[in-house]
């Protein structure tokens, strides 16, 4: 699709039926990457997120976003794959098992053409409104591009619009907040990842917004007294995890 | 000239003198800015930039007409049950019927454009009441049901229901040789209800003194109730005749029982939110928190409204 259908298609389609269905409360919508190269990481509830993402990047800076996705799981025939490669503008990911530094070469490519990467470090959609542990590949990319700022982001609200295993959407209101650039090369490759993932739970605590059940990551406990699901595991986690 | 864009040149008046007293207040808060603390003064130009935001809305769907109204109405509904919705507790098993909850936005405001009373006043508690809960049953998950179809019903009513009496204002249509302007008693109980809000909050924080309902809304006072409520009788004395056909003791009487029912309305929503331990119900309106927020007054005041306007002057 040419770039400037692709834009209209956010702009007329894609960020209006977002803001009615699902209306995002933004903070610091601004931290978002006007250019590139750049980092941007995030955790990982639903389908939703990669959407949310783009339709939330400033508007020129849109055709630079290249998320990082699943090749097995997006690039099927049909229109998923072409949802994935034109307008998700997927940078594929293999994920056979032919080792991180080969995986994440199209990744690399990206940065260096000054593209901006939108990465989920959990690997797959965990349990909604929890935090799995972020994996290498993260520490890989930051010891190799010292330079380029990685902008954790925190989305909220999503994994209960649409979880996974089900196509079945139900608006809700959803938060994103996005954090500030970080460097992180100083510190040693395998403390990176639990860096992000500390930085994108604290961009979690600070949003105060009415959430009822496990509100930030890592706590998937219901904790309220009254509630019939105490003591259970979040309640919208009924699925395994991939 | 105002007939031209809004229904009646009356309701053109009004909505004009609400945009003077916007700018009077703007300008109010521009010259009390020096003199109180930082907070505060944010507090008040977020507080009445919103009002501009939402007086700005009301303007241009009553120059749109009827069914533009509606429609607006509608979304915002739509957008309350929304907010509600992410407030509160849901089982993962209670999604599909809280899509089917949603719909019955568009259903009842059809209903309501139609102008067809019998299905606007029985659907919502009866039939998506029943069918809603019937739909919680085929999800099989009965660990939490009462609490859930609690929960639905309690935000189909508190949203979509009593505010759609507010709509049906607008098609309550001619009786009896007396036009009834749907627009001008729309108008009507909004600023009531509104500034009922507004001037118990001032009354209360000039004198208030004796708390009324101290566990669920600490900032309520017998004083800002009770002074507050006398203003907003006042103003509805002095309103009806402008905008709508009451007669004066009609117009106390209905003053006074939306003074009561927005109270209501707000405390309840209070006590709602102490349940949950938040504070407000979003913070999509800089100011005042969350579209509930400014709507709880209103969510018992518009069926006692529209029923009060219906018995008295038919339709």
């Amino acid at each position: 699709m040419d770039m400037f259908w692709r834009q209209m298609l956010f702009a007329v389609l894609i960020r209006p039926v977002l803001w009615f269905a699902i209306g995002l409360r933004v903070r610091n919508r601004k931290g978002l990457p006007a250019a590139g190269p750049a980092i941007v990481v995030a955790n990982h509830n639903s389908h939703l997120d990669t959407l949310v993402l783009l339709a939330l990047a400033p508007f020129r800076a849109l055709p630079l976003y290249r998320p990082a996705a699943a090749a097995d799981h997006f690039l099927k025939p049909g229109f998923v794959g072409w949802a994935a490669r034109t307008v998700l503008r997927i940078i594929p990911i293999d994920r056979s098992g032919i080792g991180a530094e080969k995986a994440l070469a199209p990744v690399c490519d990206a940065v260096e053409r000054g593209e901006v990467v939108v990465l989920f470090p959990e690997g797959s959609r965990g349990e909604p409104e929890s935090l799995a542990r972020f994996r290498r590949g993260i520490a890989l990319l930051v010891q190799k591009y010292p330079c380029v700022p990685v902008v954790p982001v925190f989305l909220h609200g999503l994994g209960r619009a649409m979880p996974r295993g089900t196509p079945l959407f139900v608006p809700f209101f959803c938060d994103v907040a996005v954090g500030g650039p970080m460097r992180l090369s100083d510190l040693p490759g395998d403390e990176v990842p639990d860096a992000l993932a500390r930085a994108v739970t604290a961009l979690g605590e600070g949003l105060n917004v009415g959430w009822h059940e496990g509100a930030t990551g890592g706590e998937s406990v219901t904790k309220d007294p009254h509630s019939p699901d105490r003591g259970k595991k979040n309640p919208f986690a009924d699925e395994g995890q991939a | 000239m105002l007939e031209w864009i809004f229904p009646t040149e009356t309701v053109g008046i009004v909505l004009l003198s609400l945009w003077g007293i916007l700018i009077g207040a703007s300008l109010l808060v521009r010259a009390l800015g020096p003199k109180l603390s930082e907070n505060a003064t944010a507090e008040l130009k977020d507080r009445t930039s919103t009002w501009w935001w939402i007086v700005a809305l009301l303007t241009l769907a009553f120059a749109l007409g009827q069914t533009a109204t509606v429609i607006v109405f509608a979304l915002i509904s739509y957008l309350a049950l929304k907010e509600y919705f992410t407030a509160l507790p849901i089982r993962r098993a209670d999604r599909a019927v809280l899509l089917l909850a949603y719909l019955t936005v568009p259903v009842q405001y059809a209903f309501v454009e139609m102008g067809a009373y019998g299905f606007f006043a029985i659907f919502i508690p009866v039939y998506a009441f029943l069918l809603l809960a019937f739909g919680l049953v085929l999800a099989g998950e009965t660990a939490g049901f009462i609490r859930s179809v609690g929960i639905l019903h309690w935000g189909l009513v508190l949203t979509v229901y009593n505010l759609s009496h507010l709509a049906f204002l607008l098609t309550l249509g001619e009786a009896e040789g007396v036009p009834l302007e749907g627009f001008g008693l729309l108008l009507f109980a909004l600023i009531v209800v509104q500034a009922n809000d507004v001037l118990q909050y001032i009354w209360g924080k000039l004198l208030g003194r004796r708390k009324i309902l101290p566990a669920v809304s600490p900032g309520k006072t017998w004083e800002g109730f009770a002074l507050g409520g006398i203003s907003a009788v006042a103003l509805a004395y002095g309103l009806a005749p402008v905008l709508t056909p009451f007669t004066g003791p009609h117009a106390i009487l209905i003053g006074a029982g939306l003074a009561i029912t927005g109270f209501i309305g707000d405390v309840t929503l209070s006590a709602v939110k102490r349940d949950l331990g938040i504070k407000d119900m979003g913070n999509v309106l800089p100011g005042h928190g969350g579209y509930l927020d400014r709507l709880d007054s209103l969510t018992l005041s518009a069926p006692l409204f529209f029923h009060f306007t219906r018995y008295f002057y038919g339709g």
